[in-house]
């Protein structure tokens, strides 16, 4: 294992997709690399930001806009005589 | 070196933040003419949806035009949803549809997520500092939310859009592929591509040695 290799699997291994002998020769590398630790728990932290990250409210007036749209549509529809 | 894989997780080692167990009940009632169910559902998602066609287009009457036009073809079409998937995973890849029609309308030569991309090269971390337990708790809320949106907004929209709907949205490999006509490999080497980038990105913000 080497530190190429390290990245080549970095994603299997944050998904925790890869078999055991793989996983362990990765974690003997990363107890003896800094850097490498650095990079995998950086690049956890990153997803782990994102993932987690909450969107921003919407501004009211899209709201507003969207719940028109919305009621216009449904209207038209129930207006619609059933086929 | 040989990859020897086990059968690969849907997921991130996080749990799902989107669905909710009364997904189900509320999309079968919406099915049954419960328009106060649909609208538990778009309220619990518009966050969501507009903030994912936001960071596809980049634009923000282009993602509100995609929020509506999502919601309202879910609707349309909600007899047609059988129930095989998640309904937050149909109504994101309805979503993605509309968002890259708008974005192929806006730079039709600019925009083709299905093209070879060099995805080898540049994978090699340059800057190894580290961030410390939780370097995201230095900023604000509002503060940590401008400087994720500026860094995805940097990110080429072929691995943007693939890390938006893997990590983002919690597709999983295979559902991100077919929504957006990717193999499986390529999907996976965008996605490791676009999480180094990121965390190079957020370096800056993020490194021990300057903020703590």
């Amino acid at each position: 294992m080497n530190c190429k290799n390290i990245i080549k699997e970095l994603s299997n291994y944050l998904e925790d997709a890869l078999d055991q002998p793989l996983k362990s020769s990765i974690e003997h590398h990363l107890e003896g690399c800094e850097d490498c630790r650095i990079v995998v728990d950086t690049t956890k932290h990153t997803v782990q930001i994102f993932c987690n990250s909450e969107p921003a409210p919407l501004p009211e007036e899209t709201r507003a806009r969207l719940r028109d749209a919305l009621f216009k549509h449904l209207s038209h529809i129930r207006s619609q005589p059933k086929a | 070196m040989s990859s020897s894989k086990v059968n690969p997780q849907p997921r991130t080692p996080l749990p799902s933040t989107v669905v909710k167990d009364d997904e189900g009940s509320l999309v079968a009632a919406a099915k049954g003419g419960d328009i106060t169910a649909f609208e538990t559902l778009v309220g619990r998602y518009e966050r969501k949806i507009f903030r994912l066609a936001q960071n596809i287009t980049q634009n923000k009457e282009d993602a509100e035009d995609v929020m509506q036009e999502a919601f309202l073809k879910s609707y349309q079409h909600l007899d047609e949803f059988q129930g095989n998937s998640r309904f937050y995973t149909w109504l994101v890849r309805i979503a993605v549809n509309q968002a890259l029609m708008k974005l192929r309308k806006r730079r039709p030569n600019q925009i083709s997520l299905d093209e070879d991309v060099d995805t080898g090269e540049d994978t090699i971390p340059r800057e190894v500092e580290d961030w410390g337990p939780s370097p995201e708790d230095r900023y604000e809320q509002s503060e940590l939310g401008d400087i994720l949106n500026t860094t995805i907004a940097e990110l080429e929209p072929p691995f943007r859009i693939v890390f938006q709907l893997r990590d983002i949205e919690e597709l999983s490999t295979e559902e991100t592929a077919e929504a957006l006509g990717l193999s499986i490999p390529a999907v996976k080497s965008r996605l490791l591509r676009a999480r180094l980038k990121l965390r190079q990105k957020l370096n800056k913000y993020f490194k021990r040695s300057e903020n703590s």
